[in-house]
């Protein structure tokens, strides 16, 4: 095989973090013959810390190192001075496993899961000395293919990736591996790599580019249509209805050096009804599907033993609303092999007293910091995006959090919402300001953190139609909270910069013709735009002004029904009529109730596919009345005071 | 956590090697290894007292970050009784490949910790023609080395949290030693035996490269193999860097932190002979 080790030994005396380009991680596959093996290559395009602990990725590397007919290794985006001397020295990009050439596979498949890192998936497939371009590829060049949230708006990167996967991705890969051995074995002739785009267009949840005319009349797109009568008008997303059939991953990587997320990872469900209507993901994998809890728990019990880890997240888009999360928690506390030393982290905490209980129980070993996400300040606001917290929810969970030793809550918001007045921005920092007050009874140090994030709307939710805030908008209703919150000790603010927000804005709903924006942005050195030390908002206002393009337009304008939107042969499912109606009932601040403990309103997520929830419990957990639409009263049968005050702050 | 009886303690010394790919970890990266290996196993660790428990587990002198090393140590308080010889093997299987455990070793309440006792320590490095510059003879290397060890200042200038600072290396450097030219299947000797040199970068051999073994102090502070290589003079680069032996001076004996079954604990002929030289 081809290890390229011996050049990249002496580069990485240069670099910063060397180990980000070693492997070796626990559960990898180290070196190994592609002969024979449809060879993939995962790439996340971050740095290895953003993406070695991506679920996503390692998922699909399990399931493909496990067939016998095809082999999977990853890696990552080089940092710019790796980038660097990868150039200098003639070093193409590599996988980590085996160092071996990124052009040695057949496919490289990326994780797209934010906008701002689509200038390094061009650099990565430069560096695999690619050409960038899908219509240059020819049969000797290996397919690029991309998955992930993002692709469910695939067409500003459609020049670049031979082909999309829309949706979960485990059964879509073997289908695409079968088809790519065929071809390999056919000897990959000339011709043959448009003939197998072809066959896999038909492939569902499968969408290729290539094989679809666009059509636009002046700024705005008439169609994007098929060019041939055997691929589909529409694609369908996919989706994996029993998520107990997949226990993926069994060997999760366990990285040799720092990474985000440094913990046993564990996914619970996948889906979320609450219906929040900012939200993406939310909205795009849709329905609710839980992992049976006795999996749950083995999975979290042979993870650790065989890791080492001392902590496990649950992970999902609402870990707290799975059935039995607290049975689930308690059963892995008091599993007498973790010896009472296993921590356990619930990633997007719904704001009730209730799963501050839980929280408290749990954090017995390490009290990390406790985040809400209300994401608006006001009443009003909240029932226009959907997230149905009320304030009394809000306090009593911040009040359950301090009376527990926490000293320090950090609180979630979005500003640039549709419909927000000046009112409704303020409403952060008094909210904000009403916990610290509750927390003082408890602390004289009490603070509370609030984090303001500028609102980037998103294709395939309600608010798609909606003209996203300037970044001198955003500016300004954040000096509006720094104002408000000046001279008061108890309150940090903290805020994204609003430039990142309209990139991300440029990105998120662009059409193809956006592609040579990013390909610019590109060209002129902007990679890791997901960094604020690497963004520059100029190259991106540049490369739209080169292009021709009005970021007004594509950014700023308010879209109207019936507007042709560049994703709309993309489908999650989600009935046009569905998101139309919910972007009225924005309008309208009127909520929706999340249809797990309440019927069916149709939107298409679960008819289209055949399928329905798989909840365990059919009645919302308990307290708070967060988006269920039931007065369930704040923290339900859990008193907010669950342990006397004193000694509780001994760890924080 | 309860109060455990100071008897029902103890303090394992742990001797490892860490080679290869993994030798691109860092010291605060080898020590959450550590960690997670003790866990994998179940070892009963002793924790600290306080807020915020933590294992009782010290490391000694860090490694710096992309040399190897075929003798580094870590004390580790362990309760109750437990099969220190079989620790070794244990601890390896659980460990990432390259790191590797070959000694454990009880060791007595009130040894000085590694960071006190340890004085100086044995490199190996292979020292190759920098990029662009000439390659570097055999003769050439040994009078440079020859100046090195007669000269009675040896200034070095290195940059440190952003400011330069000029170091008189030379009373660190104990002695350096020209071993021949560098290649991948090289032997060398460690507290453990001798180890063969792994993935040792293609080219090494024909790269007009040389071996140099020598010995520098740790205290006052620890140099490393990168600045003899540059007191040698220009041209020069440092490549497979490794630590062979930790040594505790003392009375003028030496010793090394581990001594098991009389193997690479007194200092043994070869050792008596390197000394001498």
């Amino acid at each position: 095989m081809t290890s390229l080790w011996p050049k990249i030994e002496p580069a990485l005396a240069r670099v910063q973090k060397p180990a980000r380009y070693i492997g070796c991680e626990d559960g990898s596959v180290g070196a190994g013959s592609l002969k024979g093996l449809v060879g993939w290559l995962l790439i996340y395009p971050d740095t290895y810390e953003i993406g070695l602990p991506n679920q996503g990725l390692q998922i699909l590397y399990e399931i493909l190192n496990e067939r016998d007919d095809s082999r999977a290794e990853r890696t990552y985006a080089p940092w710019v001075d790796m980038e660097a001397e990868m150039r200098r020295r003639g070093i193409p990009l590599f996988s980590v496993d085996s160092h071996r050439p990124a052009a040695e596979f057949d496919l490289l498949a990326f994780n797209l899961s934010a906008e701002l890192v689509y200038t390094n998936l061009l650099n990565c497939v430069d560096l695999a000395g690619v050409p960038i371009h899908a219509a240059d590829r020819g049969p000797e060049h290996p397919l690029v293919v991309a998955g992930g949230h993002c692709t469910f708006n695939p067409e500003p990167l459609a020049d670049f990736v031979d082909l999309f996967v829309i949706g979960d991705g485990e059964e879509a890969v073997g289908q695409m591996t079968a088809a790519v051995r065929d071809w390999k074995a056919s000897g990959r002739t000339p011709g043959s790599r448009e003939r197998l785009l072809r066959e896999l267009a038909s492939v569902p949840g499968v969408y290729v580019p290539s094989c679809y005319d666009v059509v636009y009349e002046g700024p705005a797109l008439v169609s994007v249509a098929p060019k041939y009568p055997d691929v589909p008008e529409r694609v369908e997303k996919r989706t994996i209805a029993d998520l107990a059939a997949w226990l993926y991953p069994k060997q999760q990587l366990v990285p040799m050096t720092e990474v985000v997320h440094d913990r046993l990872n564990v996914e619970i469900f996948r889906g979320c009804t609450r219906g929040c209507r900012f939200c993406q993901a939310g909205m795009i994998t849709r329905p609710v599907r839980e992992r049976p809890a006795e999996q749950v728990t083995q999975m979290v019990s042979d993870g650790l033993a065989r890791t080492g880890y001392d902590e496990v997240s649950l992970t999902s888009l609402s870990s707290a609303d799975f059935s039995g999360i607290d049975s689930v928690v308690r059963s892995i506390i008091d599993d007498p092999a973790c010896n009472g030393e296993v921590s356990v982290s619930l990633p997007s905490l719904r704001v009730d007293a209730f799963t501050v209980g839980v929280a408290s129980e749990i954090q017995k070993v390490r009290r990390t910091g406790l985040t809400f996400a209300p994401e608006a300040g006001t009443w009003r606001m909240r029932q226009v995006i959907n997230k149905l917290i009320r304030e009394e929810d809000l306090y009593g969970a911040v009040e359950s959090a301090f009376s527990q030793g926490w000293r320090r809550v950090k609180l979630y918001f979005l500003t640039g919402l549709p419909t927000e007045t000046d009112e409704d921005t303020l409403g952060i920092a008094e909210l904000a300001r009403n916990c610290v007050t509750v927390g003082r009874r408890h602390h004289r140090g009490a603070s509370v953190t609030a984090s303001v994030g500028g609102f980037v709307p998103k294709p395939q939710t309600p608010f798609q139609w909606f003209g996203q805030n300037t970044p001198e908008e955003l500016r300004r209703k954040i000096g509006l909270l720094r104002s408000a919150t000046r001279g008061d000790k108890g309150v940090q603010l903290r805020w994204h910069d609003p430039e990142a927000s309209l990139a991300e804005g440029i990105a998120s709903r662009g059409d193809r013709r956006v592609g040579a924006v990013i390909e610019e942005v590109w060209r002129r050195g902007g990679t890791f735009q997901e960094w604020s030390e690497m963004f520059s908002l100029d190259l991106w206002r540049d490369a739209m002004e080169a292009h021709g393009l009005s970021i007004d337009w594509y950014v700023h304008r308010h879209r109207e029904r019936g507007e042709v939107l560049p994703w709309d042969h993309i489908s999650a499912g989600l009935h046009d009529d569905f998101l139309w109606q919910e972007w009225e009932d924005a309008l309208e601040a009127s909520g929706t109730p999340d249809c797990r403990w309440t019927p069916c309103y149709d939107c298409g997520a679960c008819t289209g596919y055949g399928i329905e929830h798989v909840v365990a419990s059919a009645v919302a957990p308990a307290g708070g009345s967060q988006g269920t639409g039931q007065d369930l009263g704040s923290g339900g049968d859990v008193p907010v005071f669950l342990r006397p005050t004193v000694g509780a702050g001994a760890r924080s | 956590m309860s109060a455990v009886a100071a008897s029902e303690r103890i303090r394992v010394r742990i001797r490892f090697a860490k080679t290869g790919k993994i030798r691109w970890t860092s010291h605060r990266d080898v020590a959450r290894m550590w960690e997670r290996a003790f866990r994998r196993i179940k070892l009963p660790l002793a924790y600290s007292e306080g807020f915020s428990p933590r294992p009782k587990v010290s490391f000694g002198l860090a490694l710096p970050t992309g040399y190897e090393s075929v003798a580094e140590y870590i004390d580790v308080e362990l309760v109750g009784k437990i099969d220190v010889a079989a620790l070794p093997h244990r601890l390896s299987a659980a460990l990432p490949e390259g790191v590797e455990a070959s000694a454990a070793q009880v060791i007595p309440a009130g040894t000085p910790s590694l960071q006190e006792e340890v004085t100086s320590c044995t490199w190996r490095w292979a020292v190759v023609p920098s990029e662009g510059a000439n390659p570097v003879s055999g003769e050439d290397l040994e009078a440079r080395v020859a100046r090195c060890m007669e000269a009675t200042e040896l200034p070095v200038t290195r940059s440190r949290k952003g400011a330069e600072q000029t170091d008189d290396i030379r009373p660190s450097i104990i002695s350096i030693k020209l071993e021949g030219p560098a290649g991948r299947s090289n032997v060398m000797e460690g507290p453990a035996g001798p180890s063969n040199v792994m993935e040792g970068p293609d080219g090494l051999s024909d790269s007009g490269g040389f071996w140099l073994v020598g010995e520098l102090a740790c205290q006052p502070r620890s140099i490393r193999p990168s600045e003899v290589t540059l007191a040698l003079g220009p041209g020069l680069e440092e490549r497979l860097p490794r630590r062979l032996h930790q040594w505790i001076w003392r009375d003028g004996a030496r010793t090394e932190p581990l001594v098991i079954e009389g193997r690479s604990g007194a200092i043994g002929a070869r050792h008596a002979e390197v000394r001498a030289s």
